[in-house]
C-alpha cells in the first residue's frame, strides 16, 4: 500500500515538473500573414516596425520572441506619434492604443507558436493532467482501506503543513501586497487608487492597533514560533507564480493553453483561452482532492455529502454548463456564481451580452439578481451561510478540497479577527461603490461620479481585489495562512452572507453542556480562524458571521461537544450567556440568608 | 488636589486589597482566578513551575501526535492575563507558612497571601516497581512527561505501557500515531472493566487490538530492566516471566494527589488535602481544589478525590465564590464524563456502574460495526431513568441530565430519545433500534416519537 502511494507521489511530482518544464518548449515564428492588428493601419504600422526589429520569419524561443514582439509594437506605437489621422477615420483605428497591446501580444504568441506541444497537445495533456490525476489517485485511493477516524497525525511535523514563524509569514505577506500595489500602478498607469488602497490599509492598521488596543496583544496562536514549513513556502511560491502568469502574463503560458485546445474544441466548440485552462485545472484539482476528502472523512456523513456537493457544483455549474451553453451559442454563464463575488455581473458588456440574447439572456440576468436579492437572505436564514460557502461556492470548494491540508494555519488571534472585520466589510463597501459607479456610467454615459472616475475604479477593483486578493493572496497563501484567506478576509459575498448570518439566521453551532475540555482541536482546525474553544468552554452557542459551517470543529472534537444546527429558539440568549456557570447568583443569595 | 486624592484613594485601596495566591495553573486554579476576577477586584497571583501559561492538560497527547502545537493548547492568548490583572509567577513553592500567611519560593523570595488556593494537581502513580526511576520511564501527566516522551521517541523500536485506563490508552495512541509498536500490559481481564460494563469493555478491547496495539490482559509489571547506561531496555511480565524489549516504558496506573511535599506542613491530608463543603482546609484562609483535594463529605455515590477536568472546573468556580465571601457549598451535580478511545468517543451521564446492582435494569444496543453502542440504565421498580453510556454516538448533556434529575420514566425517555441525539447532521439515528430491544425485553410496542433536532430540544429544555 505504501509503495503504491509512493509511486503515485512520484508520478505526481513528475507531472508537475513536466507541466512547468514544458513552458520552455518550442518557439514562435512570425510571418507576414500572422501580423496582429484589428485594422490595416495597425497591421501596416506593426509590419513596418517588424522590419526594423527583424522579428519576421525568424524562429525564436518564446521568451525572446515575446520581448521582441513587445518592442516591435512599442516601436510601431512611437512611429505613429506623428501620424496624421485621415478624415472620417477614428483616431484609434490608426493608432494602436496602450490597452490593445496585451491582446495583440497574446493572440500573436498563440497564433505563431510551434513545437512539440503544438504538434502533440494530447500527449502533453496525458503527461501532465493524466499523470497528475493518476498519481494523485494512486496516493489517495489506498486511504479508503484505513480505519475510519480522524486523520490528523503528524500535520505539525510535516514541512508542507506545519506553518511558518509569525514574522516570516507577515514579511512574505507584506512584500506580496506591496509588489501587487506597485505592479498595479505600473500596469494601470494611475497612482490614485493604489495610493487610496495604501491609505485605507494604513487606516485599518491604525484602527486595529491603536483604537482597538491590539498593539501589545501579540498573537502567539497565529503562527508557529519554531517550525518552518519550507515545503509550504515552495508550494505557496508555485501557486503565486501560477496566478501571476495566469492573470497578468498569460503570453508566457501559451503551451499550457495549446495543450488543452483540443479538449476545449470538443467541449465548447472553440479554442482554449487561459480561462479554460484555469477552469479545467480547477475542476480536476477539486475533484481529485474531493476524493481525498471523502477518504479522510469516511466516518462523517456531513463531510461526505458536503464534499460531494461542492464537487457536483464545480463540475456541472462552474465547468460543464458554461461550455455547453457556449457550444449552443448561448451566453456562457456560471449560474451559481453571484454578485458581489462575481463583481463583473453588472459590467456594461455583460449586461449588453445578456440583453442581446433575448429571453434566455433576460432570464439569466433576472436569475443572477434574484440569487443575491432573494436567495441569500432566504437560504441564509434557514441554513446559515454554509449553504453557499461550503456547499456550492467554487472558491469555497477549492478551499475545502485542495486547501484542506492547510486549514490549521489560519490565524486564531484576536488581532486577526479585528483585521478581518475591517477588511472584509471594507471590500463589500468597495464592491458596492464600484458597482454603483459602473451602473451609473451604464445609464448616464458619464464616467464622473463625484470625485470618482468609475472606469478607473472598475479597473482597480478587478486588478486588486479580483486578481490580487482572491487569486494571489487568496489562494497563493493557502500553505502560509490557511485555506480560507480569501473567504475570510476578502470575499464581499461572504461579508454579505455573514451579515445575514449574524443578525437574522437560525444557524448556530451548539455546545454540549459542560463536556468541553478546552483541548483546542476545534480552534486549531477552524479554517476561518474562529476561536471555537472560547465559546465551547463557556457552553455558549456560536453565532459568528464568518462561520462557513464546514463542520470540521464538530468532526475533530474528541468529546462530542459541537453540533451545527438550525433553529430559531433562544438564539440570542444561548449565544450570549456564559453557560457553563455552575453556580447561580440565586443559590448564593439563599445560602447567605 | 482632586486627582491627588483619587490617587491616594487608589493607593490605599491597593494596599488594603486582598491578595489571592493560587498555586497551580491548571483548570482548577485558573478557573478560580477567572471567577475571583469576575466577582471582585482582589489582587490575584498564580504560581506554577510547570509552564508559564495555562494550557489544556487533556490536549498533551495531541501535541505529540502532531495535531496541535503547544501554543494551540492554551485556551487564552498570552495577553489575557495582563488584561484581567492576573499575575503569573513561573516559580516553584518550596514551603508554606500558614501562620504568617507566607510562601517561600524556590529562589528564596517570599510572598505573602491573604487567601491561598492549593490547586496542585496529581502525579502519576508509581508502585515501587524495580527500575521505575530509569531514563525512558515516565507517566503522562505534565508537560515534562511529554518532553520526556518526545526525547526518547526518535528511533524507538517499541514502547511498553503498564496500566489500562484513560491515560494508558492515550499513551498507546500517541506512540501508535508515530508507527512505534506498542505493548499494553493491563492488570484487568478486559480493558478498564472496573469502570466500564463488560460489553463496552470488550468492545474497546477489540478496538485496541484492531489498531495493532499488542494488548496483554490480566498481566502485571514485575520490573524494568536497565540497559547498563541507566536507561530502560526491557520489562519483565510478572505472570509469565516474559521479557519484552522496549526503549520506553509508560507507567499509567492512575494518578494520585500531588501532596507529598505538604505532609509535614500541618495541613490535614488523607489521600488528598482534606476540604469541607466550602473547599476550605483546616488552615485559615487556605482552600484546596481539583485533583489534590479530598472532600470530607462527598455526595452520595461520589468519591472524595475525583481527578477530572470537569470537577476541577466546578471546584474552581466554587472556591472563587467562597473566597469572595459569598459562601456556597460545592456540589458537582449529576455525574458526567467523556473520553476518546483512539477513534471511539465515549460519553457518560448519570449512573452507569461496571457491575449492575440488583435493582437496576439496563438496555444495551451495539452496532454491528462493533464501534457504536448505547446503554440506558433504569430503576427496575420505579422505571426511572438512571444513566446513559454512549460509545461512538453523541448525546446531549442538558437533555440527559434533565431526564435523570426529573426521574423520568424510561418509556417516556425512549419515545423521545431523539431529543438526546447530538450526532452531526445526516448521521444515521439508532434510537428506534434501542426501543426495539426494550420492546423485545418487555413485550411492549413503543415507537420513537421525537427524532433528532434542536427546535424540539429547546422547547423541551424550557419546559
Amino acid at each position: 500500500m505504501k509503495s503504491i502511494q509512493n509511486i503515485g507521489l512520484l508520478l505526481f511530482i513528475a507531472a508537475l515538473l513536466i507541466f512547468i518544464g514544458m513552458l520552455g518548449l518550442g518557439g514562435n515564428k512570425l510571418t507576414q500573414d500572422l501580423l496582429p492588428g484589428k485594422t490595416e493601419a495597425h497591421k501596416t504600422a506593426i509590419s513596418d516596425a517588424a522590419s526594423q526589429t527583424g522579428i519576421l520569419d525568424q524562429e525564436m524561443g518564446s521568451i525572446d520572441f515575446i520581448s521582441k514582439l513587445k518592442s516591435t509594437i512599442a516601436i510601431a506605437q512611437s512611429n505613429q506619434l506623428t501620424a496624421t489621422i485621415p478624415e472620417g477615420v477614428g483616431e484609434w483605428d490608426v493608432k494602436i492604443g496602450y490597452w490593445e497591446v496585451d491582446g495583440y501580444v497574446q493572440s500573436t504568441v498563440k497564433s505563431t507558436a510551434n513545437g512539440p506541444v503544438h504538434d502533440n497537445p494530447w500527449l502533453f495533456f496525458l503527461m501532465t493532467f493524466g499523470l497528475a490525476i493518476l498519481g494523485g489517485l494512486m496516493f489517495i485511493l489506498p486511504k479508503f482501506k484505513e480505519n475510519p477516524g480522524l486523520k490528523h497525525n503528524g500535520i505539525y511535523h510535516d514541512p508542507l503543513t506545519r506553518g511558518l514563524k509569525f514574522n516570516i509569514r507577515t514579511g512574505i505577506l507584506l512584500c506580496t501586497i506591496v509588489a501587487v500595489l506597485v505592479y498595479g500602478f505600473l500596469r494601470l498607469g494611475n497612482a490614485f487608487w493604489p495610493i487610496v488602497t495604501l491609505f485605507i490599509a494604513g487606516a485599518i492598521t491604525y484602527f486595529v492597533f491603536i483604537r482597538e488596543k491590539s498593539k501589545d496583544n501579540n498573537p502567539q496562536r497565529s503562527a508557529s514560533p519554531i517550525s518552518t514549513a519550507w515545503l509550504g513556502v515552495i508550494s505557496g511560491f508555485v501557486l503565486i507564480s501560477f496566478y501571476i502568469l495566469l492573470y497578468w502574463k498569460s503570453e508566457y503560458i501559451t503551451n499550457w493553453v495549446e495543450m488543452v485546445n483540443p479538449l476545449s474544441n470538443i467541449l465548447s466548440g472553440g479554442d482554449a483561452s487561459q480561462w479554460f485552462l484555469y477552469s479545467l485545472m480547477y475542476t480536476i484539482i477539486l475533484l481529485v482532492m474531493g476524493v481525498r476528502m471523502l477518504s479522510k472523512y469516511q466516518h462523517n456523513r456531513y463531510e461526505q455529502i458536503r464534499t460531494l456537493s461542492v464537487m457536483f457544483f464545480q463540475t456541472t455549474f462552474a465547468f460543464m454548463i458554461p461550455q455547453i451553453l457556449s457550444k449552443l451559442n448561448q451566453p456562457s454563464v456560471d449560474l451559481k456564481n453571484m454578485w458581489p463575488l462575481d463583481y463583473s455581473f453588472f459590467f456594461d458588456y455583460r449586461i449588453d451580452d445578456l440583453i442581446k440574447e433575448g429571453n434566455i439572456g433576460l432570464f439569466m440576468l433576472g436569475w443572477g439578481i434574484a440569487l443575491f436579492l432573494i436567495g441569500v437572505p432566504l437560504f441564509t436564514y434557514f441554513y446559515g451561510k454554509r449553504w453557499y460557502c461550503s456547499w456550492v461556492c467554487g472558491c469555497g470548494g477549492l478551499a475545502e478540497t485542495m486547501g484542506d491540508p492547510f486549514r490549521q494555519l489560519s490565524d486564531k488571534s484576536m488581532r486577526a479577527w479585528k483585521y478581518e472585520r475591517y477588511i472584509i466589510n471594507g471590500v463589500l463597501v468597495a464592491a458596492v461603490v464600484m458597482t454603483i459607479g459602473v451602473l451609473y456610467t451604464y445609464f448616464t454615459g458619464s464616467y464622473k461620479l463625484g470625485f470618482i472616475n468609475t472606469s478607473d475604479l472598475k479597473s482597480w477593483y478587478g486588478f486588486f481585489i479580483g486578481a490580487g486578493f482572491s487569486g494571489i493572496v487568496g489562494t497563493g497563501f493557502y500553505p502560509l495562512m490557511g485555506n480560507r484567506v480569501w473567504c475570510r478576509f476578502g470575499c464581499p459575498l461572504a461579508a454579505y452572507l455573514g451579515l445575514v448570518q449574524k443578525f437574522k439566521s437560525r444557524f448556530r453551532i451548539t455546545t454540549n453542556g459542560g463536556q468541553c475540555i478546552s483541548c483546542g482541536n476545534c480552534s486549531t482546525y477552524c479554517e476561518m480562524g474562529i476561536d471555537v474553544r472560547s465559546y465551547a468552554q463557556k457552553g455558549q452557542d456560536i453565532v459568528r458571521s464568518s462561520c462557513v459551517g464546514c463542520g470540521i470543529c464538530s468532526a475533530v472534537c474528541p468529546r462530542g461537544v459541537l453540533r451545527l444546527e438550525n433553529a430559531d429558539g433562544d438564539i440570542s440568549e444561548r449565544a450570549g450567556l456564559l453557560r457553563t456557570i455552575h453556580i447561580t447568583e440565586d443559590e448564593v443569595k439563599i445560602l447567605n440568608q | 488636589m482632586l486627582t491627588l486624592q483619587v490617587r491616594d484613594f487608589k493607593l490605599t485601596y491597593f494596599l488594603l486589597m486582598d491578595h489571592v495566591v493560587i498555586i497551580g495553573n491548571g483548570i482548577s486554579g485558573v478557573t478560580t482566578a477567572r471567577w475571583v476576577r469576575k466577582l471582585s477586584d482582589k489582587k490575584i497571583t498564580i504560581i506554577s513551575s510547570e509552564s508559564e501559561h495555562f494550557f489544556s492538560r487533556t490536549a498533551l497527547m495531541y501535541i505529540y501526535m502532531g495535531h496541535m502545537r503547544y501554543e494551540d493548547t492554551k485556551p487564552y492568548e498570552d495577553w489575557f492575563w495582563k488584561k484581567n490583572r492576573i499575575d503569573l509567577v513561573n516559580d516553584h513553592v518550596n514551603a508554606i507558612d500558614y501562620g504568617n500567611k507566607k510562601l517561600t519560593l524556590k529562589g528564596g523570595t517570599e510572598m505573602s497571601y491573604d487567601r491561598l488556593v492549593l490547586a496542585l494537581g496529581s502525579k502519576s502513580n508509581m508502585f515501587g516497581w524495580p527500575g521505575q526511576d530509569l531514563k525512558g520511564v515516565s507517566g503522562l501527566y505534565n508537560l515534562q512527561d511529554l518532553e520526556n516522551m518526545e526525547a526518547y521517541s526518535n528511533g524507538l523500536k517499541r514502547a511498553v505501557i503498564c496500566g489500562g485506563g484513560l491515560i494508558g490508552i492515550e499513551m498507546a495512541e500517541m506512540f501508535h500515531s508515530r508507527n512505534i509498536p506498542v505493548t499494553m500490559l493491563v492488570r484487568e481481564e478486559s480493558y478498564w472493566n472496573n469502570v466500564l460494563p463488560p460489553e463496552e469493555s470488550a468492545m474497546i478491547s477489540d478496538h485496541i487490538v484492531k489498531n495493532h496495539i499488542d494488548l496483554r490482559l490480566g498481566v502485571n509489571l514485575a520490573e524494568i530492566k536497565d540497559d547498563g547506561t541507566g536507561r530502560a531496555k526491557s520489562v519483565i511480565v510478572k505472570e509469565t516471566g516474559e521479557e519484552i524489549e522496549c526503549g520506553y516504558v509508560g507507567l499509567t496506573a492512575g494518578v494520585s494527589p500531588n501532596v507529598g511535599w505538604l505532609k509535614e506542613s500541618g495541613i490535614e491530608i488523607g489521600r488528598g488535602i482534606k476540604v469541607n463543603e466550602n473547599l476550605k482546609t483546616n488552615m485559615t484562609d487556605v482552600y484546596a481544589i481539583g485533583d489534590c483535594a479530598e472532600l470530607l463529605n462527598p455526595n452520595e455515590g461520589r468519591r472524595g478525590v475525583e481527578a477530572i477536568w470537569y470537577t476541577g472546573r466546578m471546584m474552581g468556580e466554587t472556591a472563587a465564590y467562597n473566597i469572595c465571601d459569598k459562601p456556597v457549598s460545592y456540589d458537582p451535580g449529576l455525574w458526567f464524563n467523556s473520553a476518546k478511545f483512539i477513534d471511539i468517543e465515549y460519553q457518560v451521564y448519570g449512573n452507569v456502574p461496571a457491575q449492575m446492582p440488583e435493582n437496576m435494569a439496563t438496555l444495551f444496543w451495539k452496532h454491528s460495526d462493533n464501534e457504536k453502542s448505547i446503554r440506558i440504565n433504569y430503576d427496575m421498580n420505579s422505571n426511572d431513568v438512571l444513566g446513559f453510556n454512549l460509545f461512538g454516538i453523541r448525546y446531549r448533556h442538558e437533555v440527559c441530565e434533565k431526564w435523570i434529575l426529573e426521574k423520568t420514566n424510561v418509556e417516556t425517555v425512549l419515545q423521545n430519545l431523539g431529543l438526546a441525539n447530538f450526532d452531526p447532521e445526516f448521521y444515521k439515528e439508532y434510537e428506534q433500534d434501542i426501543i426495539d430491544i426494550y420492546n423485545k425485553q418487555t413485550g411492549n410496542n413503543l415507537k420513537l416519537k421525537t427524532r433528532r433536532g434542536l427546535s424540539k430540544v429547546l422547547s423541551f429544555l424550557s419546559k
